[in-house]
C-alpha cells in the first residue's frame, strides 16, 4: 500500500470549537482517516513539536490552523506549519479573522493578564502573576509571550484557503474533505490559492427564510424581552442583524431560530471590512434625517464595536483599540 | 500633542456636484487654505463607503473630512442624508475604538460656497493639528518582548 498523503491540524488562540466542530461530521471523519495519516493534531493525538520539526518541509499536505496568533508560541507554530505543510488553511474565524479572541485587541496586553490574574473573579490569594521566565531546580522554564496585539494568520504566514464560520458548519467541512479526497483521486481540481472554501459568496440574508419588506427603522431595540414576528425580517422589526453584511454558508441558522445573526461566518465576497460594510447597511434603513434624530435611533445599539466587529477586529483595517497600540498615551481616553 | 512641525495628512472627500465645485471655486478665487487635505472626488458623498475613511485612518491620515451638498439638494435626491447617517455610526465606532471622534468631519458646502470651503477646510486642520498625529497601528516598543525564534529547517 502506498504511503497515505499527511494531514494535520493546530489550534492557537481558540475555544477548541473548530476541533468539535470536524468531530461532529460523524463517519466522515473514518474517510479522513482511510485518505490521510493524522501526524500532528494536539487535541486528538500524542505528538511533539519535535516531531513536527524533524519533519521534511512540505510534506502534509493538508493543515488545518484554527486559532489567532496571540502569543510566540502560536506565531512559532504558524511559521513551522507553514514550512512543512503544502495546503494551509485558516480554518474558523479566529484564524480567518480574529474572532472574539480578537476583542482583546480593545485592551494592552498587561491589561488582560492582569484581569485575569488579580481581579475579583480570580481567587489568587498568593498573588502569582505569571512570569515568561522560571528558574526551577531542573533548569529554566519559558511560557509563551503575550503579542501586543492579536494578529489573523495570514497576518503571519501566507495562507492558500480560507474557511470562516465559529465554528465552521459540519456540513461544509464534510463538503471540504470530500473535495480534497477527489482532488486526490484526480476527480477535481483545487480552486485558485486564497480562495474562502465551505462557504457561499452571498450574504446570510439571501438565505434566510424571513419575510423582507422595505426597511425603515425608528428605533432599535434588544432581542429579549419583547414578542417578535417569527417570520417578518429582525432587522425590520429592530433587532440589529448583521445578516445584511455576513458571508452566507451556515444555512441562516440564528434568524432561523429566532435570533439574530451575529456575523461569525465574515465579510462577505468582496468586502474588505466587515464593520464598515455594516455601517453602509445600517445607515440605509436609519428612518431619519435630522442628527438629533439619527442620535436617539443609534443609541439603540449600546456597543458598536461589540455589534460591527464581534468577529472581525482583528481581521478589520484598523485591527484594535487605540490602547492596544499605545496603552499609555492616545488621545482618544 | 501639539507641535509646530506637525503637518497633519487629512484626505477629503468631495461631492462632484456641489463640494468639489466649493473646492474649484474657491481655488480659482485664489482664497488660501493649508494643503494638507488631499481631495478626493466622489460623485456623490452617498459613495462614500466607511471602508475609504477607515483605511485613510489605517494607512497614515490623521484625519478625514466628508463633503457634500446641502441636504434636500442632493444630485441624486438623498444620498447625503445617507452619508448623515453614516457619518454618525462612524463617529461613534471610532470612538469604541479610542480614536477622537472629531477626526472626521462632515461638511455640507454648495457649487457657490467656495469661501465657506476654504474657511472649513483651514478650520479642520487646526483642528487636527490640535489633536496631534494619529499614527495608527504602531504598537509601542515592547523591551521585555522576546524574538521570535526562526524556525529550524
Amino acid at each position: 500500500m502506498s504511503e497515505k498523503p499527511k494531514f494535520a491540524m493546530y489550534w492557537a488562540a481558540s475555544c477548541g470549537g473548530c476541533e468539535i466542530a470536524v468531530l461532529n461530521i460523524d463517519e466522515k471523519i473514518l474517510d479522513v482517516d482511510a485518505n490521510f495519516e493524522v501526524v500532528f493534531w494536539p487535541v486528538a493525538m500524542d505528538a511533539k513539536y519535535k516531531d513536527l520539526e524533524a519533519m521534511e518541509d512540505g510534506s502534509i499536505l493538508l493543515t488545518l490552523f484554527n486559532g489567532g496568533i496571540r502569543n510566540d508560541e502560536n506565531e512559532y507554530l504558524a511559521k513551522l506549519l507553514r514550512r512543512k505543510s503544502k495546503i494551509l488553511v485558516a480554518f474558523g474565524s479566529c484564524a480567518c479573522e480574529g474572532c472574539v479572541p480578537g476583542l482583546a485587541n480593545l485592551s494592552p496586553a498587561e491589561e488582560i493578564i492582569t484581569t485575569a490574574f488579580h481581579t475579583v473573579s480570580t481567587d489568587n490569594p498568593n498573588g502569582v502573576h505569571p512570569q515568561p521566565t522560571y528558574k526551577a531546580p531542573e533548569g529554566e522554564l519559558h511560557i509563551p509571550r503575550l503579542l501586543p496585539v492579536l494578529k489573523t494568520l495570514d497576518q503571519v504566514v501566507e495562507v492558500d484557503y480560507y474557511m470562516p464560520g465559529c465554528p465552521p458548519e459540519s456540513h461544509q467541512i464534510a463538503a471540504v474533505i470530500d473535495l480534497v479526497i477527489q482532488v486526490l483521486q484526480g476527480k477535481a481540481e483545487l480552486p485558485p490559492k486564497g480562495t474562502v472554501i465551505g462557504a457561499g459568496i452571498s450574504t446570510v440574508c439571501d438565505e434566510c427564510p424571513r419575510k423582507r419588506n422595505v426597511k425603515t427603522i425608528k428605533s432599535f431595540t434588544r432581542i429579549f424581552g419583547q414578542p417578535l414576528d417569527p417570520e417578518l425580517c429582525l432587522l425590520e422589526q429592530g433587532i440589529p442583524c448583521n445578516g445584511i453584511a455576513t458571508r452566507s454558508g451556515c444555512g441562516a441558522r440564528c434568524p432561523s431560530a429566532g435570533a439574530q445573526c451575529i456575523g461569525c461566518y465574515g465579510p462577505a465576497e468582496g468586502v474588505l471590512d466587515y464593520g464598515a460594510r455594516l455601517i453602509t447597511a445600517y445607515a440605509s434603513v436609519v428612518d431619519a434625517n435630522e442628527p438629533d434624530e439619527i442620535e436617539r435611533i443609534l443609541d439603540g445599539i449600546p456597543d458598536l464595536v461589540g455589534q460591527f466587529y464581534r468577529f472581525n477586529l482583528a481581521g478589520s483595517l484598523l485591527k484594535a483599540g487605540q490602547t492596544a497600540w499605545k496603552p499609555n498615551g492616545g488621545n482618544g481616553r | 500633542m501639539t507641535n509646530e512641525t506637525f503637518e497633519p495628512i487629512i484626505i477629503g472627500f468631495t461631492c462632484n456636484w456641489c463640494s468639489y465645485r466649493a473646492a474649484d471655486l474657491a481655488g480659482t478665487s485664489r482664497l488660501k487654505y493649508p494643503p494638507n487635505i488631499r481631495l478626493i472626488r466622489l460623485m456623490c458623498s452617498g459613495r462614500l463607503d466607511p471602508t475609504f475613511v477607515f483605511k485613510a485612518l489605517a494607512n497614515g491620515a490623521d484625519g478625514v473630512l466628508i463633503t457634500g451638498c446641502h441636504p434636500g439638494e442632493c444630485h441624486y435626491l438623498e444620498q447625503n442624508y445617507k452619508a448623515l447617517r453614516r457619518f454618525h455610526l462612524m463617529r461613534r465606532t471610532l470612538k469604541g475604538l479610542g480614536i477622537e471622534p472629531e477626526r472626521i468631519k462632515l461638511v455640507w458646502a454648495s457649487a457657490a460656497e467656495g469661501v465657506k470651503f476654504a474657511a472649513e477646510a483651514a478650520a479642520f486642520v487646526e483642528e487636527i493639528c490640535a489633536l496631534g498625529p494619529l499614527q495608527w497601528g504602531k504598537p509601542r516598543e515592547e523591551p521585555s518582548h522576546r524574538e521570535i525564534e526562526e524556525v529550524p529547517a
